[in-house]
């Protein structure tokens, strides 16, 4: 292949890997697949869907409970796949590290949770233009509940925060500023460090949507000293259906329990319960067990390849596609930040996204068309949506000649 | 025309091509052809719901038949409204509650068309049939 040959200077064994993604070998309309899909979810190496297999042939048993020897061996097992996650956000300390259902799961917790205890009328909680819904519509609620009101930092036409206006956002009625760390849509980098830093010169906590960042760059969460971080194990190479929550102990010690149930607790009257210590507190029922080693399996793999080196490639990718996609007429580019990671976003003069999206798949290239559950953006353009490409490591310069191609067929029929 | 023959002339049409690209093109041209909704009519309560894309239908009683103009902003949606308009439109209502539609099948839209799509033509089919219906309860 020309691309291991062109951009294998990033040390991406770009055969190597595809190997690992059986998905990645299936044709789809007669084609062979691109998926140009992976913020929406990446596909999953050998690695993660073996320790699935393995998970429920040989150690299925619940956990943090039983005394038996599958039951005690599982339970090792879960909590290793939580200092996996630990060590992988750098955080301080494994119980910091909560299971969920996903980042929009993450997020509901925190503000379901923290509202209870530190949002009441009047208050205000700042979000941004870029939000996913799932960043929005958790806050809005809690907002509508409390009587509290919803802000939004606006974003300039290159699809980066005004900061000047964040600035300005913050006041001393601020409860909490929730902002994606990359976004969906955009693919713009968001300057969290500086928007951390503002936030807490007024001591007002920080939650990070990371669903976008993890797969794609380096996240130290002690760095970065945000006081919540979310994420989901599909999009970073693991299993659906598990995602996690990192809390500052301060925080999640003094936040109230979200759900409750089996798992949660210490001791259980009717008079009273005493609840347990973290992360158990938040982790009520018996959680998806194998989600959890899947999603460790994940970020073992993504380690051995090393962030640093997917990175650099994927920015590679981007920057290919971008040149390339700069060429045809009448394609406009949505989301040109100066710091972007892993998507193009697109609108083609006088198409309809969802017209191009069709016409690629019959060539065998997967792409998210529409608003991508960022109506609140999509408005601010004033297009009905756009055309997403999002890359992960796999994918190849010569997927993006096919797509491109594919883009310029597409443009012709459609014109 | 019977419903039914103009089923069978559409299935017949899209028989001529030889690949998915030729129909979607032939679907493209048709979503050109189709008679544009009076802007009037482009209003929220003619928006048909489970289309991703935005389609517009507009339904008329004339001389006992129902006479549909449509609009999509996209156009492949077009095309698909396009080819229900030219089914369903100038027959009564009783004949449109009738209908089978089973051409989108046969010509391999249903299953063509990614699922987001698909429900959008179902609910398209949908609402016309309801229209239909409520001319018949009103002629009633």
């Amino acid at each position: 292949m020309n691309a291991t040959k062109t951009i294998d200077t990033t040390g991406i064994d770009i055969e190597k890997i595809r190997a690992d993604f059986p998905l990645l070998s299936r044709k789809v309309n007669g084609k062979p697949l691109v998926y140009f899909d992976n913020g929406a979810t990446a596909q999953k190496p050998n690695r993660v869907i073996e320790a699935l297999n393995h998970y429920y042939r040989f150690d299925n048993a619940n956990i943090h409970r039983g005394v038996h020897t599958l039951s005690r061996e599982i339970t090792l097992a879960y909590e290793n796949a939580r200092n996996t996650v630990r060590k992988h956000l750098n955080a301080a300390n494994p119980y910091e590290i909560v299971f969920t259902k996903g980042t929009t799961d993450s997020i509901n917790l925190v503000a379901s949770s923290f509202a209870k205890k530190y949002i009441s009328r009047g208050d205000e909680v700042i979000v941004s233009v870029m939000e996913h819904h799932s960043n929005i519509l958790p806050w809005q609620q809690v907002c509508e509940e409390r009587g509290a009101i919803l802000k939004a930092i606006p974003i300039n036409e290159a699809g980066e925060l005004v900061m000047e206006e964040y600035y300005r956002l913050l006041s001393p009625k601020t409860k909490i500023v929730a902002v994606a760390h990359v976004s969906n849509t955009l693919g713009t980098i968001n300057p969290v460090k500086e928007i951390i830093a503002a936030a807490h010169a007024k001591n007002i906590p920080v939650l990070l949507d990371g669903a976008q960042a993890v797969p794609h760059i380096k996240v130290d969460v002690q760095e970065l000293d945000c006081d919540f971080y979310c994420f989901s194990a599909h999009k970073v190479f693991g299993p659906t259906g598990v995602g996690i929550l990192y809390g500052k102990e301060k925080w999640l010690n003094a936040m109230p329990p979200y759900q409750v149930g089996g798992g949660t607790i210490k001791t259980v009257s009717f008079e009273k319960t005493e609840y347990a210590d973290l992360p158990l507190k938040f982790e009520a029922g018996t959680p998806d067990i194998s989600g959890g080693i899947g999603l460790a399996a994940a970020l073992d793999y993504v380690n051995e390849i090393g962030l640093d080196a997917i990175t650099e490639y994927e920015h590679g990718l981007l920057q290919y596609a971008t040149t390339e996609i700069k060429k045809l007429k009448d394609v406009k580019i949505i989301g040109t930040a100066k710091e972007k990671a892993g998507v193009l976003s697109f609108a083609v003069e006088g198409i309809h996204p969802f017209d191009i999206g069709t016409l690629l798949d019959q060539l065998g290239v997967a792409v998210r068309t529409g608003h991508h559950c960022t109506q609140p953006l999509v408005a601010f353009y004033c297009i009905p949506g756009t055309v997403r490409v999002s890359f992960a490591f796999y994918n190849t310069k010569e997927e993006i000649n096919i797509f491109i191609e594919g883009l310029e067929k597409a443009i012709r029929m459609l014109k | 025309m019977t419903i039914e023959e103009t089923e069978q002339e559409i299935v017949d049409e899209f028989e001529l091509f030889d690949d998915w690209m030729q129909k979607y093109e032939h679907l493209i041209e048709l979503g050109k052809s189709l008679p544009i909704i009076d802007s009037k009519h482009k209003t929220e309560d003619k928006l048909i719901k489970g289309c991703q894309a935005q389609v517009w239908l507009h339904s008329e009683l004339k001389d006992g038949k129902i006479v549909y103009t449509a609009d999509s902003d996209a156009i492949i949606t077009k095309g698909m409204v396009a080819l229900m308009v030219r089914v369903l439109s100038n027959h009564t209502p009783d004949e449109i509650l009738n209908a089978k539609l089973d051409f989108v099948d046969t010509i391999g839209l249903k299953q063509h068309l990614s699922p987001t799509r698909s429900n959008g033509l179902v609910s398209m089919i949908k609402q016309m049939k309801m229209d239909a219906f409520a001319f018949k309860v009103k002629s009633e």
